[in-house]
């Protein structure tokens, strides 16, 4: 039980902000203990981005740069073709990744960067207070949509879905942080993402569900019968891509 | 040492690959294409990286990314371009990160046009991004100066930890002139970036960031900032003065700088004995060194292809003590020396304000 508890090499110590029942630390952990089982600490940048995980550079034990909002894959781009033979990630929320930054994930995917994505998909901007995300579902309230979400607001993305069709993406997935049995899923996509990339194979993302209580206005407990019952009929987990045959 | 015929923005893009630049950003736009394109061929062979960015937003994100890697890095574009640069700007600026950005000035606002102007100096030298922060800005005024300045840019920006901007315009950018290549050698000697991300082997983790949430530290962090602008104003202030002697002086910088060195030669014919002070950095700005002429000097023109922008730095100088007049053209007219040589006439011999 201690070793399972022990904080990651890859980790601070500095305690996270997160609201309780947040699952942006259960994501931080699962990153660093990939990053530690794959023996990568030393070689790896990781990009902070702008959301509640903007403070990701003091919490991980790596060299990290933090990004403007939306450009972490344009930053991750620029220090992937510096050091090519160095590990680069990206941690960024739903309204960073899908909505001011979307033209930079396109493209980086499109380009088969060689860089792994954490997408943290909460269907809501955590940092500023709870507006609409491009990945509110519909019906879905928020500040900025009082009444819920409805079609003059458009239709929530599918980002995972997207981006796999795309020929540079070797490695997408979805997993949800919902119960400790798709806990150790998503921890299983992360390492098969990280691996991609030390192989060199190209771009690789992983979708994670994430809750965000505070501005669902759930307790820590139903915002994660939220994501298991709701956020995954819209946006189903899954392997969307990987890589063909032997690897 | 090999002197050849270059357009201004080939000499610049190989005065980079000889300065040591590894990975180039850029996005295309007129009129700088030749920058990326000389770039696309030759960055490569060099052991560079060449990308061509999806926007100007990315590719300013990316110098950023690799800047902070550790690795000399380098953007070029022109007014639109530059203005979608301007977040990741102040960015590089606040995380003190060293990278090289070239603007071959097109006329503006807006779409503009594409032909040369220099209408981007407040853009430049007043901050033109979110926040207190200053560029080291340079102004060539020639393809060899596009070539000279190319690399002192990567040099000022490593010693300072600092962008750096290479403000030319599209008439240098395009013309052809004979360049000697010089081989490069550096202006400060060149240190290990041991701040820079490149993975936490045998230290403790480097974090390359420009937030801080405590307005304490946000405070102190600008006056770090300020304290260092304050070096840089104090030690790299380069201008070049011709006819210390004269009785009035031109100001203008690049293209408009030889358009006055040409007015000077007509005013000598009519025994006047007119001067030209050309700031080679834009920002520091040489305040002093046209201080210092204003006993001697009748007055001041200030030449500009813009409506009147670096003319107020010039007035900041002066502080009303002499006229200071102002003569430009904009939207991509290149001022006529003949014009301006009739208007200065008008102004000393009829001794009007
Ligand atoms: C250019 C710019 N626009 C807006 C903001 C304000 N802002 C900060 S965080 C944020 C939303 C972040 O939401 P998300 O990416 O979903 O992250 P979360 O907080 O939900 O984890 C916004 C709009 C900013 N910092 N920069
Ligand atoms: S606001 Fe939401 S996303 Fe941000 S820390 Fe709190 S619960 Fe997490
Ligand atoms: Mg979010």
């Amino acid at each position: 039980m201690a070793e399972i508890l022990a904080r990651p090499e890859s980790l601070t110590k500095v305690p996270f902000h997160y609201c309780p029942g947040c699952t942006h630390g259960i994501a931080h952990r699962l990153v660093a203990e990939v990053i530690d089982e794959l023996g990568l600490a030393e070689k790896t940048i990781g990009v902070a981005s702008v959301g509640c995980s903007v403070l990701a550079y003091d919490y991980f034990n790596l060299d990290m740069q933090q990004a403007a909002h939306g450009r972490a894959p344009a930053v991750a781009t620029g220090i992937k073709r510096a050091l090519p033979d160095r590990i680069v990630f990206t941690y960024q929320g739903d309204g960073d990744l899908a909505s001011i930054g979307m033209g930079e994930i396109v493209h980086a995917a499109g380009r088969g960067e060689n860089i792994t994505v954490i997408f943290i998909n909460n269907s809501i901007y955590g940092m500023t207070g709870g507006q609409m995300a491009p990945t509110t579902l519909m019906g879905q309230k928020t500040t900025t949509t009082p009444e819920g979400r409805t079609k003059d607001n458009g239709f929530p993305l599918k980002v995972s879905e997207m981006l796999a069709t795309l020929d540079g993406v070797a490695y997408i997935a979805r997993v949800a942080l919902s119960d400790p049995g798709q806990v150790i899923k998503a921890k299983k996509a992360i390492k098969t993402a990280f691996t991609v990339q030390e192989k060199g194979l190209g771009f690789s993302m992983v979708e994670i569900l994430s809750t965000c209580p505070t501005n669902w206005g759930l307790s820590p407990v139903n915002a994660l019968k939220y994501v298991k019952e709701t956020m995954t009929r819209y946006y189903p987990p899954g392997e969307f891509k990987k890589p063909e045959g032997e690897w | 040492m090999e002197t050849v015929l270059m357009k201004g923005n080939e000499a610049l893009a190989e005065a980079a690959i000889r300065a040591g630049l590894k990975v180039y950003f850029g996005y295309p736009i007129t009129p700088q294409n030749e920058v990326g394109e000389y770039l696309a061929k030759h960055l490569p062979p060099a052991g560079g990286t060449f990308l061509q960015a999806e926007s100007e937003v990315a590719a300013i994100n990316m110098v950023y990314g690799a800047a902070g890697a550790g690795v000399r890095t380098m953007t070029s574009s022109s007014g639109p371009g530059i203005s979608l640069m301007q977040e990741g700007i102040s960015y590089l600026a606040a995380a003190e990160l060293p990278a090289v950005i070239v603007n071959m000035m097109r006329g503006g606002p807006g779409l503009g046009g594409i032909q040369p102007s220099q209408s981007d100096y407040f853009q430049a030298t007043k901050g033109g991004g979110h926040g207190d922060y200053r560029l080291i800005v340079l102004a060539p005024s020639s393809v060899q100066e596009l070539y000279d300045l190319t690399m002192l840019a990567f040099d000022l920006a490593d010693h300072y930890r600092n962008p750096v901007m290479v403000l030319g315009d599209g008439l240098l950018g395009q013309m052809m002139e004979s360049v000697t290549l010089k081989p490069y050698i550096p202006a400060f000697p060149l240190e290990e970036k041991t701040w820079a991300t490149r993975g936490r082997k045998n230290r403790e983790p480097n974090i390359i960031n420009s937030l801080y949430l405590d307005p304490e530290r946000l405070f102190s962090h600008n006056q770090k900032l300020f304290k260092k602008y304050q070096e840089i104003a104090e030690k790299e202030v380069r201008v070049e003065v011709i006819n210390e002697e004269a009785e009035f002086f031109f100001v203008a910088y690049g293209s408009s700088a030889r358009i006055s060195l040409k007015v000077i030669e007509l005013l000598k014919e009519k025994g006047i004995n007119a001067g030209l002070i050309r700031p080679i950095t834009l920002w520091p700005f040489p305040y002093t060194v046209i201080a210092e002429k204003v006993n001697q000097s009748k007055g001041f023109m200030v030449v500009e292809m813009s409506m009147g922008q670096m003319v107020e730095d010039v007035e900041r100088a002066v502080k009303g003590q002499k006229p200071v007049y102002f003569y430009g053209t904009a939207g991509g007219i290149v001022p006529s020396p003949q014009k301006i040589f009739q208007r200065t006439l008008e102004i000393l011999e009829g001794g009007q304000e």
